[in-house]
């Protein structure tokens, strides 16, 4: 990995310990994005994608969650070792987080120019002031100094919004979430998490709950802003056609493992392991006449009682004893193009699923 | 003009605002008995100011020293044992009792009394009902358990029973009465608040709170509280009239007011003894009570109809 990374997670587990055993949702994470880039993470549903994300932001639920080992370096720091005081300066600041529905991250309480004010407060000092230096007792001064500083930052929401392409953005900043449209949230939302410039923006399905003529309106804005801003984008996703689109690079996760990971266009062409060919296959493709799409056969495995070895192998075609026995480690293959299977060779040369990509 | 101006540019500032209230005020509108609840909790907290302009009697107000030695302000009427037990008649409006004194002027000051002691004992069993159920419900684990568990004391006992043991320790007076009132009165609230924070806490927008960086307290205080409080300010209202009619019934079982105080409910209680020769001593108290509490009911009907965001726009 000759350039320097932006984010390396290197051996990340995170368990739940439930009241019916310990779910082991990550199980030997390894990925890297380089800034700038935007990265596309895809699996199936309840394989750790989500799980991945949350833990780089060290969000966590805890109990009954927990990060038992890995390190997450983050511009050359390891997140997991940061107290919570110096996680809450990163998270927002540095790295934020978009989710998947707008209709219930928006705080319905609040309007939208109030939630952005809060993040850019929480973060930012106007006229040389933040949340925290604020006169604490000559509270007459304290009112003026918070009027003054809500006003400038409420100019600084009004930009953010006109940057995510909202008109009337000032009528907007004053609207309540439950006014707008789910396209109109969305943006706000990216408003918010854009405004105070991270380096690594997490998109945890961001079009998902859209619909389409919106999810490419958006996507458009993300790519847009991210040209303008340079702002890593970790896109999380089912979205194949979306990741194909959008990515440079990809990682595919099953169950707790990175299976693939490497340039989009690598994995895309000719995938090496049995699950991504096996995502690859059942995509629909508008030039082919199909009775069936090819599926992966099963589902994912209950994490409490992961199979051993592989965790792929009882699903695969391509099983030998050794899938059985240990788990395959993540090698590089080629420059920038890591597979975890024992066979990758075999599975190479094998003529199964390499079909014309269009999606 | 100049205050033309000035009134132009308040509007244009608060543009958002002075509509979401005129929105709110025009859902309320549409509902006569909110309308109505509205009215007569407006009356009887416009009596309680207008009180001096509106007796015919005053009360003055004496430091008197107890048995143990504590200082405090009794309410004393002047007694005419002339005009005792007069019936209704222009000059006194409600007629008299059995000292003499006008129950016209006596039900006015007493809402005073009696909107005292809801608002205060509401507000502050809201106080610490919202912050125990409030950390108990977003923090979980072992505060959470510490907390309900006491809750859980308080509720297992009775609250007018409680009460009435806290009332009567103390010795009688008004200020007693709310104490022992605060004492019994949060733990509902906070159940609602834990119940509601519990729910509250699992959306998406506390997640997205925490992840643009905001602390644990900020969080729990900015995010999830204002959003936990809709049912509990339906309940405040309808506790409003609840804590009234306690607090007239400690009275009127003898633990709350003072003899001599302008009480809704020991006037009731001094009363029963000539409710058949004089009907107006224990009528008109008793309607003052049933108006107040029937306009804090119907209030809270219509704040809940109000709030619910579903029904909004």
């Amino acid at each position: 990995m000759g350039r320097d990374t932006l984010l390396s997670i290197r051996n990340l587990k995170t368990y739940f310990f439930t009241y019916e055993g310990v779910v082991k949702a990550l199980e030997n994470v390894n990925l890297d994005i380089y800034p700038g880039e935007t990265f596309g993470l895809i699996g199936e549903t309840g394989c750790g994608k989500s799980v991945t994300a949350l833990s780089v932001m060290r969000l966590i639920p805890e109990p009954p969650g927990k990060i038992v080992e890995g390190e997450i370096w983050f511009k050359g720091e390891n997140l997991l070792k940061k107290s919570e005081e110096e996680m809450q300066k990163i998270r927002g600041n540095e790295i934020s987080m978009i989710f998947q529905e707008p209709m219930t991250a928006l705080n319905p309480v609040y309007t939208v120019g109030d939630q952005i004010i809060e993040v850019l407060l929480l973060h930012k000092k106007f006229s040389g002031f933040s949340m925290e230096n604020l006169p604490k007792y000559n509270l007459l001064r304290r009112r003026k100094i918070k009027k003054e500083v809500y006003k400038e930052a409420f100019k600084e929401a009004v930009e953010a919004l006109r940057m995510v392409q909202i008109s009337d953005p000032e009528k907007v900043a004053k609207q309540y979430p439950h006014e707008l449209s789910g396209g109109m949230r969305q943006r706000a939302m990216i408003a918010m998490m854009l405004a105070c410039d991270p380096s690594l923006l997490i998109a945890d399905e961001p079009t998902t709950a859209l619909d389409v003529t919106v999810q490419a309106q958006i996507l458009e804005l993300m790519k847009d802003l991210q040209k303008r801003k340079g702002t890593a984008i970790w896109l999380i996703t089912h979205n194949l056609g979306v990741v194909a689109e959008m990515c440079d690079r990809v990682g595919v996760m099953y169950a707790g493992y990175i299976v693939e990971m490497g340039a989009t266009e690598k994995i895309f062409d000719n995938p090496d392991h049995p699950y991504t060919r096996g995502l690859m296959g059942a995509i629909p493709k508008i030039t082919e006449e199909k009775e069936r799409l090819e599926i992966i056969p099963g589902t994912v495995p209950n994490l409490i009682y992961p199979p051993p070895g592989c965790r792929f192998h009882p699903r695969c075609k391509y099983a030998i004893d050794k899938c059985k026995e240990s788990p395959p480690p993540l090698v590089e293959v080629e420059k920038d193009h890591f597979v975890a299977c024992h066979r990758y060779e075999e599975v190479k040369h094998s003529v199964i699923v390499k079909k014309e990509r269009k999606i | 003009m100049i205050k033309l101006r000035i009134l132009e540019e308040f509007t244009k500032k608060h543009e958002s605002k002075i509509k979401d209230i005129k929105h709110m005020l025009y859902l309320f509108r549409r509902s006569f008995l909110s309308m109505m609840g509205l009215i007569l909790v407006l009356f009887v907290i416009l009596v309680a100011i207008f009180a001096p302009f509106l007796a015919s009697q005053h009360p003055s107000f004496v430091e008197v020293t107890s048995e143990r030695g504590t200082k405090r302000v009794e309410e004393r009427w002047s007694i005419n044992f002339e005009e005792k037990l007069l019936p209704p008649s222009p000059k006194h409006l409600f007629g008299t009792d059995d000292y003499g004194r006008d129950i016209f002027s006596m039900v006015v000051y007493g809402a005073r009394t009696s909107l005292k002691i809801c608002l205060l004992v509401v507000v502050i069993s809201t106080i610490i009902g919202v912050i125990l159920g409030g950390i108990a419900g977003y923090f979980g684990g072992k505060i959470d358990e510490v907390i309900m568990r006491i809750t859980d004391i308080f509720l297992s006992i009775p609250g007018l029973i409680l009460a009435l043991a806290v009332a009567s320790a103390l010795g009688r007076s008004i200020e007693h009465v709310m104490e022992a009132l605060i004492f019994v009165w949060w733990p509902p609230y906070a159940r609602i608040i834990r119940g509601q924070i519990l729910s509250v806490r699992e959306n998406q927008y506390v997640e997205a709170a925490r992840s643009i960086g905001a602390s644990s307290w900020r969080v729990l205080f900015k995010h999830v509280i204002p959003n936990s409080f809709s049912p509990l300010l339906v309940q405040i209202t309808l506790d409003l009239g609840a804590v009234l009619l306690v607090a007239a019934g400690l009275s009127f079982i003898g633990v709350g007011a003072t003899p001599g105080t302008a009480e809704w409910g020991l006037m009731i209680s001094s009363g029963r003894m000539h409710m058949f020769h004089a009907w107006w001593y224990v009528t008109f108290p008793g309607l003052a009570i049933f108006i107040t509490v029937l306009g804090f009911n119907l209030l809270g009907d219509g704040i809940r109809d109000v709030t619910d965001p579903r029904l909004r726009r």
